[in-house]
């Protein structure tokens, strides 16, 4: 049994989606989604255990010994990111329920929860594979399931939001392929491992030097770094609640853990970061992403909108740390991948319990919300503490590792532009803070109580979020381990 | 969880570390789910006040013990830690023993004026207080600044709490500054010294020494004093008089005690415990900071001069008298930073008894004017009685306790050599009687204008400002106890 859990924790999402289509019950449907991400939750931490004790753990799909056939590869690089997903998923789920039931017609609710079976079926399967081709078909499973959730999005609006999302997608998933391709056209090889070792001896080969562009470009649209995350404000603000927790935590993260893996563990350090100028592209790049995004998210209307810009300066932060290209960069990227996503996807699915409530997460209509709603009020208090990286919440935990990771490399230029950009976040934050607390609404607002499930949901991740501030220990030992396996190498 | 001490002290005795901060925290839940009803609600602030200032004052005699908590590994290296040292003692002392005393006056002046939202303020405030001992007990950087940063948000709703465009302005100037400073300037020093030094621990004699030349030490004790926004160096002191739009006990306790004696208290540790005050005097590496100091000094007792509001004009006052405990530690010499230290419990007594009595006046006859006060000292005699005996401590004349820290001061300036800061010390003084005493002399010797006033204010509002009055006096007499175990720090290695 345990042997096949890096297949299966894949699988049973894959599965239950077809199932979600053919019980066409709600009920039924959110059972399996919820199943799904349980079982996968499930597996990942058994997973965990064994990677935690040294091991590797390698499955060959249907028998076939890599590298011809295709190989999935648990270690210490993707199981945090695993359980990561796995765990949004079920938060997800549990959040869901009544989301979708007040967002989604009963028609299409049983095809929407098929559509999150299969996105998480995505996630997983791109951290989990060491096949650098199956990596791209989850890629593309994810995209196609995101594209439809997003569509299905409250205004009318969502529907070019999931458009942009789609074509903008699809330049990055085929520049991918394009690059994969490449690699493929050079060695003759998919396998991950194997790539790793064929590829030094073409180092200064032109076709490999483009593959790394190719699909560097590509994952940085996936990952929506600044100039190529265009689609991003659209497809977060606009999709339904759940969607836009569920994406802002997993999606971009997994791109991000998908270009570490094909940058230290396929192309390797010695190719991306020595002989292509990838170090100051990528600061460069992340310094403007944090400049930019941070700045214009202070001018949002809107606390989804604002929230989603704010996404676009944390991938910053996390492309800041993996260019450095040092253990400690890298541990400081993947520390924050961890952070932020917990972070985030509380502060949407804090928005979303907002949306049920007052129609509408424009600013000016949250006025008073600190009294009309005071524990999701107090949630996107604490988590926007931890946007803003202060002390003792998780975002102040890997901002500590970065700036500490960007002052051994002398890098003193960008620690002033993260610092910069942590004061931008004070003010996108402040103005939530203030109009929810300090601005009296037009006409007193009485609302219901949010549904517990969702309240649950959204005050898990907070709370986690303030338990990895002030006891740290185990993220930073994951993201460390992580980080020993990428900048080591695969093996 | 493992407690380290050096002496015969019992190691449980170092649990009261986090016990005195938890207790606060504790009354401010008990103040939320007492909401519905006040007296409870102000019985539970005040008994969690006493019982703050209970444990921190049980602490004196194990302080020569060194105790140190260390809870749990926080950051890569670096631990969550507790510590008794008589620097932080001392702070949190002022704050725990002053905390019940402004409880007391709290409960007649929100009561008095007729406030909106107490349960909130008694919350904040309570939350606060724990902020505050959490910064003085701290055992390293990295822990001291997550209490310095809890303490600025849990001040903010005090800030603003009147609700008004004035408050909400103040406060935005508030959040912007010191939040500016600690996260962009503050933080990066803190990350620096961890970088250079391996670690963030307060150790007597510093950590620096020998880890980095002499111009990085110079950038980064000037990226310290900037940085700590809460000692209201110039230019980043407007926060300090903005904030005096909060409710009078706010300026009382939090803007002339704990939050601006957080920001000189850490100014002091990181003097003395980062870099050391050997390091900092053989290297010079203080020296530009002397003079940002010695002109927050003067420039802020100039502006208090022409102010014509009270509150204003003392906030100004607070921001000349704590250049003077900053100025302390740039002396970097043992004599100056005693009195820096000793000036932190005789500027908080006496700056208290002015902020209370200025409460006083506005909750007996709503004036808030220097210039509307002549005559009021026939009705009000007790409150100007006070205003008087603060005003001459903070001026460092005898028979009062600040006359003690200025003469430490003025003899760690000999010490040093620099006699221009000497003539800053001294016209500083000169400055503080121009802007303080003219006060009481309206008051008492003007004759009355327009309507004259109906006598005191409330007993719980007079009371504590006569007690901290009292302790100015009581620190001229006991300045040798506090002194002596701090003398034991700073002069060993």
């Amino acid at each position: 049994m345990t042997a096949h859990l890096p297949a299966l924790q894949v699988v049973i999402p894959l599965l239950c989606a077809p199932l979600c289509v053919l019980l066409r019950s709600r009920t039924a449907a959110w059972l399996l989604f919820l199943t799904a991400a349980a079982a996968s939750l499930a597996c990942a931490s058994v997973m965990a255990w064994h990677v935690a004790r040294g091991e590797v753990l390698r499955y060959a799909m249907g028998g076939w010994r890599p590298p011809a056939g295709i190989e999935y590869v648990i270690d210490k690089a993707n199981v945090p990111v695993l359980i990561l997903v796995a765990a949004i998923g079920l938060a997800a789920a549990v959040y869901g329920r009544r989301s979708i039931a007040a967002e989604i017609e009963d028609a299409r609710a049983p095809l929407f929860y098929a559509c999150l079976c299969l996105n998480l079926t995505g996630l997983l399967g791109i951290t989990a594979t060491g096949d650098a081709f199956n990596a791209f078909v989850f890629l593309e499973i994810t995209s196609l399931s995101s594209y439809a959730l997003v569509a299905m999005g409250r205004r009318k609006r969502a529907l070019l939001a999931a458009l942009q999302y789609l074509i903008v997608g699809t330049i990055g998933a085929t520049f991918v392929l394009i690059g994969i391709g490449l690699a493929y056209a050079v060695t003759g090889t998919l396998n991950m491992a194997d790539l790793a070792q064929r590829l030094p001896e073409l180092y200064g080969n032109r076709a490999l030097a483009a593959a790394v562009i190719f699909v560097f470009v590509g994952l940085a649209i996936k990952m929506a770094l600044f100039p190529l995350h265009a689609w991003l404000p659209d497809a977060y603000a606009e999709s339904p609640s759940v969607v836009a927790a569920f994406l802002s935590a997993t999606n971009t993260k997994v791109a991000i853990y998908l270009l570490l893996r094909l940058a230290f563990g396929v192309f390797g350090a010695a190719l991306v970061f020595e002989r292509m100028p990838v170090t100051e592209i990528g600061l460069l790049l992340a310094c403007l992403a944090m400049l930019v995004a941070s700045a214009v998210a202070c001018f949002q209307s809107d606390f989804k909108y604002l929230l989603a810009w704010s996404s676009i300066a944390q991938v910053g932060y996390i492309a800041a740390g993996f260019s450095l290209a040092t253990a400690d960069g890298v541990t400081a990227a993947y520390l924050h991948i961890i952070n932020h996503a917990l972070i985030k996807g509380a502060l949407f699915a804090a928005a979303g319990i907002v949306v049920l409530r007052l129609g509408s997460a424009r600013l000016q209509a949250m006025a008073g919300l600190g009294r009309a709603m005071p524990w999701t009020f107090a949630a996107i208090v604490v988590a926007g503490l931890g946007l803003i990286g202060l002390p003792p919440t998780a975002g102040f935990v890997s901002k500590w590792v970065l700036a500490e990771a960007l002052i051994e490399d002398g890098r003193w230029a960008v620690l002033a532009v993260v610092l910069v950009s942590s004061l931008l976040s004070v003010v996108y934050v402040g103005r939530v803070i203030e109009v929810g607390w300090f601005r009296r609404p037009a006409e007193p607002v009485t609302v219901a109580k949010p549904p517990l499930s969702m309240a649950v949901a959204t005050w898990s991740l907070v709370l986690l979020s303030l338990v990895f501030g002030f006891a740290p220990g185990w993220p930073i030992d994951l993201a460390e381990g992580a980080a020993a396996v990428l900048v080591g190498g695969v093996e | 969880m493992t407690v380290e001490s050096a002496g015969w002290a019992s190691p449980d005795a170092a649990l009261a570390l986090p016990a005195a901060v938890a207790v606060p925290l504790l009354g401010g839940l008990a103040v939320v789910a007492l909401r519905r009803r006040a007296n409870l609600r102000e019985a539970a602030s005040l008994v969690a006040a006493v019982a703050t200032a209970a444990i921190v004052l049980s602490l004196w005699p194990a302080v020569e013990d060194g105790l140190r908590l260390r809870m749990w590994d926080w950051l890569p290296g670096i631990s969550l830690v507790f510590t008794l040292e008589p620097l932080g003692l001392l702070f949190a002392s002022v704050a725990g023993v002053l905390w019940p005393v402004t409880t007391l006056y709290a409960i007649g002046y929100m009561r008095g004026n007729l406030q909106r939202n107490q349960t909130r303020f008694y919350f904040f405030f309570a939350l606060s207080i724990a902020a505050t001992l959490w910064i003085a007990f701290s055992g390293n950087l990295a822990t001291l600044f997550i209490g310095y940063e809890v303490l600025t948000l849990s001040t903010w709703p005090l800030v603003i709490h009147a609700g008004n465009e004035q408050a909400k302005r103040a406060g935005r100037v508030y959040l912007g500054l010191l939040l500016t400073t600690s996260i962009g300037l503050l933080l990066p020093a803190i990350v620096w010294t961890a970088v250079l030094a391996g670690t963030t621990d307060f150790v007597p004699g510093g950590i620096l020494e020998g880890k980095a030349g002499t111009a990085a030490l110079t950038v980064l004790f000037a990226l310290y004093l900037f940085g700590i926004g809460k000692a209201a160096l110039f230019p980043f002191h407007r926060w300090l008089p903005g904030a005096m739009v909060a409710p009078t006990p706010v300026s009382a306790l939090l803007h002339a005690v704990a939050v601006v004696k957080a920001g000189v208290f850490t100014v002091l540790k990181v003097s003395v415990y980062v870099f050391g005050v050997d390091t900092l005097d053989v290297t010079g590496a203080a020296e530009p900071m002397m003079w940002v100091a010695a002109v927050t000094l003067l420039g802020a007792g100039l502006i208090a001069v022409t102010r014509d509001d009270l509150k204003e004009r003392l906030a100004y006052s607070t921001v000349s008298q704590l250049a003077y405990i900053v100025l302390a530690a740039a002396l970097a010499n043992d004599i100056a930073a005693a009195g820096g230290a000793l000036h932190i419990a005789n500027h908080a007594a006496a700056k208290i008894t002015l902020f209370f009595c200025a409460g006083a006046i506005y909750t007996a006859t709503n004036r808030t004017r220097v210039s509307e006060l002549d005559g009021l000292g026939r009705t009000m005699p007790w409150t100007f009685g006070a205003f008087l005996v603060a005003a001459v401590s903070v001026v460092g004349l005898p028979p009062l306790g600040g006359v003690w820290s200025k003469w430490l001061l003025l003899a760690g300036a000999a010490d040093a050599g620099q006699t221009v800061m000497f003539g800053v010390l001294l016209a500083g003084s000169l400055l503080s009687l121009a802007y303080l005493v003219p006060i009481p002399a309206r008051a008492f010797f003007r004759p009355p204008t327009g309507r004259p006033g109906d006598g005191e204010a409330p007993w719980t509002v007079v009371l504590p400002l006569v007690l901290t009055a009292m302790a100015c006096a009581a620190l001229f007499i006991g300045a040798d106890a506090v002194i002596a175990p701090l003398n034991e720090v700073l002069e060993s290695p």
